[in-house]
Order: structure tokens, then C-alpha cells, then sequence
């Protein structure tokens, strides 16, 4: 990969703070309102923080809160794992595993959730519309 | 394309759809135009466990395939309407309806009941026992009715002797031979299976000719015997034998047995080469199969003569083993022993534990001809492979069935099985099928069953196809691979030593100790809630608390049950049903305050349905206030202690159950177990509170107490089974105490006790060597775990409302207080329900 390939610009403006540090429980999920250029969305926010033995890179995830199995807003209740090396989170109804990284389901390669770019600043976490 | 053959079956029972299944599976459907005639309602169903149907199966979860199964395959069925005629010059089948051609035909229809020709055999009250409409009857016929009276004590009316108990009738049987069962057992058998059945309140009469029913005084029906003594009952069960149902073949004239029976030859052809028959309508070699094995290889045999193949039918083996009346009754080959010149016979009778085994062997003692068993099974599976192969028999043949010092059945090992070993009958399976699909990649037990099918029948054969399996995975030096998932290499019961022996604390420190290196360490949905049990149940922190709340399923996080739209159900402990007025006020109060839907549970709990996840915390507020606890209806944990009013109001109680009841939950609350545990005490053996259907059932007697173990209701019920007789209050808590915690130390995951019984090596009887013997010498210290357990109890909810760290996940969002807009309601029946 060539070195232009990584650069990105984090405009200001596409960002927006959702909560604080403190808001989110460690190696677990909370709900959060975001709005997006499609309207206002449920998202489920996962903090994993870094420990010595993990490879994984990001400690923040942002998916959708919608169970498009259930139909009901829950994913940011389900369980956290990971599976084969990625980190997941399973849905509490129906226990279906979505990939934290890019939402993609592993039971059913046509669902998907979508999923926001999420960072600390500083005290607060900060999400891209 | 050829035009198809215009196929038609008559009967949709359990071996007809067997070859609907077999054309499907074998792709030669599209030869045929398939037409089936079903004169029941019911599309096929498993006729085998027919009984299951009164404890709780219906019709659909007993039907053999899914309601859209024969459309989906282009098959036609044709339910409720019976065939009435063949005419085999026009080759056609008529029925109320009309007239149907056929190229071939299959006679699949099965047998009826017989009735013995008694005068008032058509009274009223008088029923059958073979079809779900019997049972219909049977159960309606029950409702006016106090007792009732199966005629015949074959298997079949055992069966139906224990659904009229289990109907709660006062139940009778009634058999013409001196003995129950006369084709499967002796004299001595026989005798002991009596004991046992009477002992189980039903009473049993031998040597009984019913000469006529009239009209009862006390009861409906009054049955006249030989001697001219009567009995009265309200309700007559006959299952005196089946005859095979061969009307249609009668009148059309196809060559029918001495005592009925469609003749067939090895390709199951009639006398008519345009017709077949199978199951037990076909009458082979002189026999009737009165069981599904049989059926199921003719219409393999079947499938092979209309598809050119070489498939015959060359007879089958009548070994059964059964369960009646919770009696274990097997019998294996020349059972008598009088099929075969110069058998010689080894018996072991055990009067006081009612076990009866019986072998007949060739006159050199070489080879096992048959056998016979009651009270036991447990050898069951390994005689009959000395049987069926022809395998020799060790040098002191007695030892098999000889009492075993550990007290387990002398197994034959499934390596000393040749590869024609018939593993699973239903099937058709040998050891060597089992061999070439795991050759063939098959890699563990599912993939076995898929590819073969083994164990999918009557389910008699899963303990030996799982033992063949390990056995020949092991041998080809696949690691029969454990591990609870892919974290860690242990199974559940290793991960508990390990947290107890080395006093792990947290989830973290084990996974970073004893998890697999390779993985990202988060653990995930299976391992992390099995460890979060076992760290509750060794150490008994509050599961809130940081270190586990992660590890937690929804429901133990937020200690509710998440419903299907995301809110939650609440659920208070109620112990042993009891609740004061007071206190139902406040349920009713909270409920509408919160607007939550309310409905009793069947552990005699209330059920608050439908409240919002940042409610939680207010709701629980105001039920701690008024006295109530978290009731863990959200954990796996012990639930309720369900119990009957006892000695205290009903008239025939002996001691006060629901006393004990609130002893024994307010002792066991918050025990975190393997699966969720539950409790029943009864007052007197009515059983009113069905405690006979629970992990622990405890019913009351005289003397004090008779604990049961390991029943379950749900999706497998299962009779619990009679553990300790006339316990003092001290010895219940004691033999409870040992019993749960040696359930929680080595069970699976999410194994009920049921199915951990099941499992377990050595059965009841090690079990009870364990606990009430202490065999293993560990029951000083589970009783010490319990007690830790028991002492540091505290309510979860009143644990994490004062703890505002804990309060922080109960919001709807984390910038947002507002509720979530998505969760619609809509009223019914005066309450809320999602929309
Ligand atoms: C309570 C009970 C327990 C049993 N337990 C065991 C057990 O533990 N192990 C075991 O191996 N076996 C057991 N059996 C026996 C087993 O159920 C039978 O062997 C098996 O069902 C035989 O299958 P079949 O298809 O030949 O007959 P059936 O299953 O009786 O099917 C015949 C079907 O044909 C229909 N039919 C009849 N005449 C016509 C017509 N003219 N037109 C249209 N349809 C027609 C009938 O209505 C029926 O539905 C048990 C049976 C009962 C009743
Ligand atoms: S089990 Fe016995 S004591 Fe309890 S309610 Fe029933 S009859 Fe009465
Ligand atoms: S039986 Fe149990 S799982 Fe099934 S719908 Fe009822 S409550 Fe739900
Ligand atoms: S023997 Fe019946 S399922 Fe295997």
C-alpha cells in the first residue's frame, strides 16, 4: 500500500460528539442517538479497551442498534466475543454474530449493519455522520 | 421423458411416508406421479411415541414431516379420505370421492386394534388406543371419569395403562394370560413387573376373561370376568393385539395369510406383482412386524422392486427395549429360550432392587440366543450385540449380568463390534456405514447422524452411535475434540476445576492462564456466560459487578428477561407461591403504574411484561420497598419452588408443602447452575403440584419426605426419578445440598439435570453411591460450596440500585433520555401487548 492511500482528512464538520468516556462500560455496549444524512439513527457503541495480549487494533465500535432479525433496537445489549480472530457482537434475541469491524453477519451473508468511523477525543467519543 | 407411473400408496402412517421419504431421497421421483391416501386427518406421524401426545406434544411436533413437505416435492396427499375399494382389472382405487388410476400400488395401511368380541364392547366408554383421534377420545372420555381399565397387558396396554394414569385416573389392567407381557417375559418376569407396576398405583389382574360390560352402579360400565366377579370403572381401554387392517386386499381378492395379512415375498410383491404391501398390514415368511424397523426395511425393499433394484427384505429382528410405566423391560432374540433345542439358561433375580435378567445361550455356552430384562436395562445394548453378531461370549458368561462392582453395565467396548454390527435398526446402519461416512468426511457426530440417519428413528440406538463414533474417530486419530468453544480447550466441568483448584476469580485472569493464545482473548457468547455461571457458583459475586457484567447474556445484565421487541419481563420471587395480599396489591400497583402486561406464570409466579429498559431500576425501587427480591427468572439459576397447599388446607395432605417449599427456595435462591433448575413439593402423593415433572420433586409422605431427581417438563419431558425415601427435614437439605452442587460441578453447559442423568456413566445407581453413600468421598465439601453459596445470597437488584455505577446501563440511550420511539404498543384483552 502506497503511502496516499492511508492519508485522510478528518473534517470537523462530519464529526460529531455522541457521549464521555464514562458513558461506556468496558467490553460491553450502550444505545446512542446519531444523526446521520439520513435522519437521526440508534447506534450501539462498543468499548474494548486495549489489553497486553491483543492484537486488535481499534478499541471503538459504532454499528447500527437496529436487529434487522428481531426488529427490535438491541444490538448494543448483545454479548461481545470474537470469533475466528475478528470481534463480534451477538445479537441477545436471536444470536446471530455481526463482525464489530464492517457489521457484516456470519450466519447470513446478505445482512448486514452499517457501521460509523469512532474515535476518543480526548474525554469524549466522537463519531462521523 | 418417459410418462411416470402412476404411483399410489394407501396409508400415510409411519411406514407409507418411510417410502414417500425413500423415493424423495433416492431421486427416483421423477419417474413416478405419487398419490397418497390417508384415511386419518393427520398427516403421518410418529405412531411410536404416540403417548408423548398427553404429555404435551400435539399433533404437529409428532408429525414425521412439515406440513408443505409433500408439495414442496410434487407428491399428492390426499388426508381424511380413505380408500374404499381396489379394482385391480381396471387397476384404479375408488374413495368416497372418486376413482383413481394407478400403474402401481402400495398397501401401506398399517393394523387396528383388536376388540375381543365381549358383549357391550361398543358400549359407551369403550375406546381404542392406536390413533391421535383414540387419544382425542380417550382424553375427552377422561374428564367425567374417576378410573379406568386397560383390557390386555401386552406393551401396547402398559402403555396405555400409564396415559390413563398420567390422565389421573385410578387405573386397572386387566390380562387373560397369568402374566403381564406374556410374549416378552417369564414367569418370574412377569411376576416382578407386576410388583413394580403395582407399586406405581396401578392395579393389576391376571388371568381375567372379560365375559361381558353392562351398565356400572357406581361407575359407567360394569365388566362381568369368568368367575362372575366385576370390576366397575368409568372407562375401557382395549389393546388386546392388532390385526392387520387387510379389508381392502380381502375383497380384492390378493392372497391373505391364515390370521390375515397381506402375503408378500422378499421384494414385498403381493399375489398380485401390480401390488405391495409393507409395514404391518404385509404378512412375510408367516410374520407380522408389529414394530417401525421392520416396516421401515420393507419399504426399502419396496422403494428397490418399483425402482429395478436388488434391495430384499429377508426378515428382522424383533428385539425391543422399552420403558413402561417407567419399568425398564427388554427383551432380546429366543427370550424363552424355546425356539432353540438345548438352549441353556443363566437368571439373576434381585428381589429387593425388583431386577430380573435372564440369558439363553447355545449348550456350549458360546453364543448368546436371546435374553430377557426387567427393572434394567442397563445391559441391554451390549447382549444385544453379543446376539445380533454372533460375537463369542466371555468365559464366565454370568458376568453379564452379574451385579457390576462400580455398578456400571459390563459395556462391550465398540472396537470388539464387527463392522456388520447392526448399530441403529430403525436405519438400518451398521458399524461399517458409520465407518465409511466418517471416511467419507463425515468428522463428528452431527455429520455421522446427517449421513446416515443413524439415531434418527426411535432414538433407541444414541448412546451407541456416540460411543461407535468417539471410538472410531479416536482410532483414526481425529482428537474428539471437547473444548467448549474456540477460547478454550476444556470442557466445561475442566474450566470449573480449574476456577475452584486455583482460585480464579475473573473471566480475564482465566482466559489469560488457560485460554488459547491464538484468539483475540475477548472470549465470546458461549464461553464467557459458561464461566460467568461457574464463577458465580463457586464464588457467588454479585454478577453486576465490572469484572463480570460483560460476561453476562442480556438477561443476566439487566436481571429481566429480554421479550421479543427488546422490553423486558420482571419477575419477582414469590417463594413457594405464597404472596399476601399486600403484596399482590403492589404487583398490581407497580403493573399499571409502569403499564405492563401481567400474567401468571406456571411456577406460580406473576410475570410483568413490557417494561422499558430505564424503567428497570424504578420498577425493582418500589418492589424492594415493599419487601419482594429478584425472583432470577433471568438467570440460569433456580427458579421456583412450586408447591400444592399441603397439609395446612387440603384434606389429604400429610405435611405442610408449601412450608418446605419456602424453606427450600429461600435456600437455593441465587444458586447459579449449569441450566435453570426447578422445584416441586407436593403434599401428598395426588402430586398436585407435579413435582414428579421437576429437576427436584419432593413429595410428601407419613414418615417426612421422597426426593425425586432429574425430571423435566418442556421440550423432553422426563419422569423424575425416585432418589431417597422418608427424609427428615435435615437429610433433604443435606442430600439436596450434594445433589446440586455435584450437578453444578459436572454438568455441560446448558445440560439440564435431565439430560446430565442421561449422560451420566453408571446411571441412578452411581448417582446414589455418590450422594447418598459417599462414594467419591466429596460430600463434605459440596456441602461446604452450598453453604458458602447459601450465605452469601444477596438480592441482585437490591445490590445494584444502590450502586449508581450499575445504573448507568439502564438508559434507553446515553445522550438521550427520551425512550425508544421504535417500541410500539397496542391493547388487547384490557393490556398491552407489542404491536
Ligand atoms: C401406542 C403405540 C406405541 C408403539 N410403540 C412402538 C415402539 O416403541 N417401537 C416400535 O417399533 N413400534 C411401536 N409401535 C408400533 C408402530 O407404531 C407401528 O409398527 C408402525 O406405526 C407401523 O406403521 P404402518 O405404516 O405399517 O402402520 P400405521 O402407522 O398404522 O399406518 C397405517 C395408516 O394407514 C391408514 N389406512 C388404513 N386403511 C386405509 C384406507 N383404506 N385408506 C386410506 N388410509 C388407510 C391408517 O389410517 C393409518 O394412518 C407402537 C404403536 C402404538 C400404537
Ligand atoms: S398433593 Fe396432596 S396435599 Fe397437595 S393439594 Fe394435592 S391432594 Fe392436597
Ligand atoms: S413455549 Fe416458551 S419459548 Fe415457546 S412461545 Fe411459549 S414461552 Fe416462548
Ligand atoms: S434404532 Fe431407532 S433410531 Fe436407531
Amino acid at each position: 500500500m502506497t503511502a496516499t492511500a492511508l492519508k485522510h482528512t478528518v473534517s470537523t464538520d462530519t464529526w460529531q460528539p455522541l457521549c464521555a468516556k464514562a458513558d461506556l462500560v468496558a467490553f460491553s455496549g450502550v444505545a446512542a442517538w446519531l444523526n446521520t444524512s439520513e435522519g437521526p439513527a440508534q447506534v450501539a457503541i462498543f468499548y474494548l479497551p486495549r489489553q497486553r495480549s491483543q492484537g486488535q487494533e481499534k478499541e471503538l465500535y459504532a454499528l447500527d442498534h437496529f436487529d434487522p432479525f428481531s426488529n427490535a433496537n438491541v444490538i448494543a445489549r448483545g454479548i461481545i466475543g470474537d470469533v475466528k480472530g475478528s470481534p463480534v457482537v451477538a445479537s441477545p434475541l436471536y444470536k446471530q454474530h455481526f463482525r464489530l469491524e464492517d457489521g457484516q453477519c456470519l450466519e447470513d451473508e446478505d445482512v448486514k449493519l452499517r457501521t460509523w468511523k469512532v474515535a476518543f477525543r480526548g474525554e469524549e467519543v466522537w463519531v462521523e455522520k | 421423458m418417459a410418462t411416470p407411473t402412476k404411483l399410489i400408496i394407501i396409508g400415510n402412517g409411519m411406514v407409507g411416508h418411510h417410502l414417500a421419504e425413500q423415493l424423495v431421497e433416492s431421486g427416483a421421483l421423477e419417474r413416478f406421479e405419487v398419490t397418497i391416501f390417508g384415511e386419518e386427518r393427520h398427516r403421518a406421524y410418529d405412531r411410536v411415541h404416540l403417548s408423548e401426545y398427553f404429555s404435551g406434544r400435539d399433533a404437529d411436533s409428532l408429525a414425521l414431516c412439515e406440513a408443505d413437505y409433500y408439495t414442496n416435492h410434487g407428491i399428492t396427499l390426499r388426508s381424511g379420505e380413505a380408500v374404499t375399494r381396489i379394482d385391480r382389472e381396471q387397476q384404479t382405487v375408488i374413495t368416497a370421492q372418486g376413482s383413481y388410476p394407478y400403474d402401481q400400488l402400495v398397501l401401506a395401511t398399517g393394523s387396528f386394534p383388536f376388540v375381543p368380541p365381549i358383549p357391550g364392547n361398543d358400549s359407551e366408554g369403550c375406546l381404542v388406543y392406536r390413533t391421535l383421534d383414540d387419544l382425542d377420545a380417550i382424553q375427552a372420555a377422561a374428564k367425567n371419569a374417576t378410573n379406568g381399565v386397560v383390557v390386555g397387558g401386552g406393551l401396547l396396554g402398559l402403555e396405555a395403562a400409564n396415559a390413563l394414569r398420567d390422565l389421573n385416573l385410578d387405573t386397572a389392567v386387566v390380562e387373560f394370560a397369568p402374566r403381564l407381557m406374556p410374549m416378552q417375559v417369564d414367569n418370574e418376569g412377569g411376576e416382578l413387573l407386576k410388583e413394580k407396576i403395582e407399586a406405581l398405583g396401578v392395579q393389576v389382574l391376571t388371568e381375567r376373561a372379560t365375559q361381558r360390560i353392562e351398565p356400572g352402579e357406581t361407575s359407567r360400565l360394569r365388566m362381568v370376568f369368568q368367575d362372575d366377579k366385576v370390576l366397575e370403572t368409568d372407562l375401557i381401554v382395549f389393546s388386546a393385539g392388532i390385526r392387520p387392517q387387510d379389508t381392502l386386499a380381502r375383497e380384492c381378492g390378493l392372497n391373505i395369510g391364515e390370521r390375515g395379512g397381506v402375503v408378500i415375498d422378499d421384494q414385498c410383491c403381493t399375489s398380485d406383482p401390480a401390488i405391495l404391501a409393507i409395514g404391518e398390514v404385509a404378512l412375510w415368511n408367516q410374520s407380522i412386524f408389529g414394530l417401525v424397523a421392520p416396516g421401515y426395511q420393507m419399504a426399502k425393499a419396496a422403494l428397490s422392486t418399483l425402482t429395478g433394484g436388488d434391495t430384499h427384505f429377508s426378515g428382522a429382528d424383533m428385539s425391543t427395549k422399552l420403558k413402561l410405566l417407567g419399568v425398564d423391560v427388554g427383551s432380546i432374540g429366543d427370550a424363552h429360550g424355546t425356539q432353540n433345542p438345548g438352549a441353556r439358561m443363566f437368571r439373576y433375580l434381585d428381589p429387593i432392587t425388583q431386577v430380573y435378567r435372564k440369558m439363553v445361550v447355545t449348550s456350549d455356552g458360546k453364543k448368546l440366543l436371546g435374553a430377557m430384562l426387567v427393572g434394567d436395562n442397563g445391559a441391554y445394548d451390549t447382549l444385544l450385540q453379543y446376539y445380533a453378531n454372533g460375537i463369542e461370549l466371555p468365559k464366565e458368561p454370568a458376568s453379564l449380568i452379574l451385579p457390576q462392582q462400580s455398578g456400571a453395565a459390563p459395556a462391550l467396548g465398540p472396537d470388539a463390534l464387527p463392522e456388520t454390527a447392526m448399530i441403529c435398526s430403525c436405519h438400518n446402519v451398521t458399524k461399517g456405514d458409520i465407518c465409511t461416512a466418517i471416511d467419507g468426511g463425515a468428522a463428528d457426530l452431527a455429520n455421522v447422524k446427517g449421513a446416515t440417519k443413524a439415531s434418527t428413528g426411535c432414538g433407541g440406538c444414541t448412546a451407541l452411535l456416540k460411543s461407535v463414533v468417539d471410538h472410531e474417530l479416536e482410532a483414526r486419530g481425529v482428537e474428539v475434540d471437547k473444548s467448549i468453544c474456540e477460547h478454550f480447550a476444556h470442557t466445561r466441568q475442566e474450566l470449573y476445576d480449574i476456577v475452584r483448584v486455583e482460585g480464579i476469580k475473573t473471566f480475564s485472569e482465566l482466559i489469560e492462564k488457560h485460554g488459547n493464545q491464538d484468539t483475540h482473548c475477548l472470549g465470546c457468547d458461549i464461553c464467557k456466560p459458561a464461566v460467568a455461571s461457574i464463577l458465580a457458583s463457586c464464588f457467588n459475586e454479585p454478577i453486576t459487578d465490572a469484572a463480570h457484567v460483560p460476561l453476562q447474556d442480556t438477561n443476566d445484565t439487566f436481571m429481566a428477561n429480554m421479550q421479543k421487541n427488546g422490553t423486558y419481563s420482571v419477575v419477582p420471587r414469590i417463594a413457594g407461591g405464597e404472596i399476601t395480599p399486600d403484596k399482590l396489591v403492589v404487583l398490581g400497583q407497580v403493573a399499571q403504574k409502569y403499564q405492563l402486561y401481567t400474567k401468571v406464570t406456571g411456577g406460580q409466579r406473576i410475570d410483568l411484561f413490557g417494561a422499558r429498559l430505564e424503567d428497570l431500576p424504578a420498577i425493582w425501587g418500589e418492589l424492594i420497598e415493599a419487601g419482594f427480591e429478584t425472583g432470577h427468572a433471568y438467570g440460569k439459576s433456580l427458579r421456583t419452588v412450586k408447591s400444592c397447599v399441603g397439609s395446612t388446607w387440603c384434606r389429604y395432605g400429610v405435611q405442610d408443602s408449601v412450608g418446605m417449599a419456602i424453606k427450600l427456595e429461600n435456600r437455593y435462591k441465587g444458586l447459579r447452575a449449569p441450566h435453570k433448575i426447578k422445584f416441586g413439593v407436593s403434599g401428598c402423593t395426588r402430586e398436585c403440584a407435579e413435582a414428579q415433572s421437576k429437576d427436584i420433586g419432593i413429595i410428601a409422605t407419613e414418615n417426612g419426605w421422597n426426593l425425586y431427581v432429574c425430571g423435566n417438563g418442556g421440550m423432553r419431558p422426563r419422569h423424575a426419578e425416585l432418589f431417597a425415601t422418608d427424609l427428615d427435614d435435615e437429610q433433604l437439605y443435606r442430600t439436596i445440598d450434594r445433589f446440586l452442587m455435584f450437578y453444578v460441578r459436572t454438568a455441560d453447559r446448558l445440560q439440564r439435570t435431565s439430560v446430565w442423568r442421561e449422560n451420566l456413566d453408571g446411571g441412578l445407581e452411581y448417582l446414589k453411591e455418590v450422594i447418598l453413600e459417599d462414594s467419591l468421598g466429596i460430600n463434605s465439601e459440596l456441602e461446604r460450596q452450598m453453604q458458602h453459596v447459601v450465605d452469601s445470597y444477596q438480592c441482585e437488584w437490591a445490590n445494584a440500585i444502590s450502586d449508581p455505577d450499575k445504573l448507568k446501563r439502564f438508559r434507553s440511550f446515553v445522550n438521550d433520555a427520551r425512550p425508544d420511539p421504535s417500541i410500539i404498543m397496542t391493547s388487547e384483552r384490557g393490556q398491552l401487548r407489542p404491536a
